[in-house]
């Protein structure tokens, strides 16, 4: 045990790596993805199909598949990224798909008679978006949202596995130096429960916050 | 672009990643066999008791469900085995720890699905004198799963993705089969785009067949 607590300096060194992986991911996978999103609530019909195919595609494969994919298979083809680039991109690709359905399930809760209304009065669809349907899909947005902001958290966990110096690898390499693998992973365990775990009581607080809203 | 696609050696070896995605199909079933099991005891001993055993069970639950399955897998391979209780093959230890993983997901669906169950279904089956584990078996567990039909399905697919991590503890599977032939022969591409297909035919077929049960068993609100 001593040697698990010895090393929390260096473990914590690989929290703020998941933690930095995490951020960016969320970031990207949230603009890209609400803008998808709307895209294929209200965009063309080639547009809808695309992002439906994109999103179907990925969130049909393993995520890491994606991981090894973009690190291992994307140098064949001339592109090299350094593996906290790759990690980011690959979690960020699988993260988009789930932000667009997020985003879509969250934009058709809101009534149609919203967006005519605001059609009714001349607002232009930019306008909208943005003072109609925005508001009023944030609530049904929010809650899913922070429950796959920490997904994102524990499935960074798999970008240890190209060599990203994460809370995941930081332990393993703990492990490999003293060989106490138990105490080790409980404190790991620990560390990721109470980031999750906040995370996914805000969510659930959010939820029985925007309760009173009927389907 | 200087890249030349030559899926021989793919075909070649293509007896690992059939095997492979066997593989992974039997991890899955045999863990949400056995986290179906776990789920579904626990789901009615949660309903069924006081404070104590309430907090037991939800502390399982959130503890699994809020940490990452590469974790759990490493625990139980390497950490358990490490302080001596146990030695198993990579395998055994991978079903035994998707078990415990897809119970503790289970365990909520089914929670869920039974506070679901309409108070008049329990109230008829009273008055025409069932005993209360016949109403369990008869009404509880029936009913519950035509609720939670959907959210299984859910479950199911992503429990079968989730099978492509066995192969950072070199459980032949569908992953471990591509990496071995990328490591052998380098035809990276190649190999990623046979495997990723392999996957998405399979969950699909699974997704669409699950999607047929639903519309002759679930109960649409």
């Amino acid at each position: 045990m001593a040697a698990a607590l010895d090393s929390l300096p260096y473990l914590m060194g690989g929290l703020l790596v998941t933690i930095q992986v995490t951020i960016l991911v969320v970031v990207f996978a949230t603009i890209i993805g609400v803008i998808l999103g709307v895209g294929i609530s209200y965009g063309p019909f080639w547009l809808r199909v695309l992002v439906r195919i994109f999103s179907d595609f990925i969130r049909g494969i393993p995520v890491l598949v994606l991981i090894f994919f973009v690190y291992y298979g994307l140098p064949a083809i001339g592109i090299n990224l350094e593996t906290f680039t790759a990690a980011v991109v690959a979690l960020s690709i699988f993260k988009i798909s789930h932000v667009i359905e997020n985003t879509r399930g969250a934009i058709q809760s809101v009534h149609h008679g919203q967006m005519e209304a605001g059609k009714a009065i001349g607002l232009k669809f930019h306008e909208r978006l943005v003072f109609i349907i925005f508001p009023l899909a944030i609530r049904r947005f929010l809650p899913p949202w922070i429950n796959s902001v920490a997904d994102t958290a524990k499935g960074s966990a798999l970008v240890s596995l190209i060599g990203v110096v994460d809370l995941m690898l930081a332990m393993q390499k703990v492990i490999g130096r003293t060989y106490e693998a138990m105490p080790v992973y409980i404190v790991g365990l620990i560390i990721y429960f109470i980031i999750n775990y906040s995370l996914s009581l805000s969510s659930r607080k959010l939820e029985a916050r925007f309760a009173y809203i009927k389907e | 672009m200087d890249y030349h696609f030559n899926f021989t050696y793919i075909w070649r070896h293509f007896d690992r990643l059939f095997y492979g995605i066997v593989l992974s199909l039997e991890l899955a079933l045999i863990s949400i066999a056995i986290g179906m099991i776990i789920g579904l005891v626990l789901a009615l001993i949660y309903v069924e008791s006081g404070k104590t055993i309430r907090f037991l069970v939800a502390g399982y639950v959130e503890v699994i469900r809020n940490s990452p399955l590469l974790l759990l897998v490493y625990l139980i391979f390497y950490g358990i085995p490490s302080i001596g209780l146990f030695q198993y093959s990579a395998t055994t230890s991978f079903i035994a720890t998707l078990s415990i993983y897809s119970g503790a997901y289970l365990v909520e669906v089914f929670r869920s699905g039974l506070a679901a169950v309409p108070e008049g279904l329990i109230d008829a089956g009273k008055a025409i004198g069932m005993k209360p584990w016949q109403r369990i078996i008869s009404i509880r567990i029936p009913t519950m799963f035509r609720i939670v039909l959907p959210a299984l399905s859910n479950t199911y697919i992503s429990l079968f993705k989730d099978t492509s991590i066995a192969s950072v503890i070199a459980v032949p599977e569908l992953m471990y089969g591509a990496q071995w032939i990328n490591f052998n022969t380098f035809r990276i591409i190649e190999v990623y785009m046979v495997i990723t297909p392999m996957y998405l035919v399979t969950g699909y077929t699974i997704l669409m067949s699950l999607r047929q049960i639903e519309k002759k068993f679930a109960i649409s609100k």
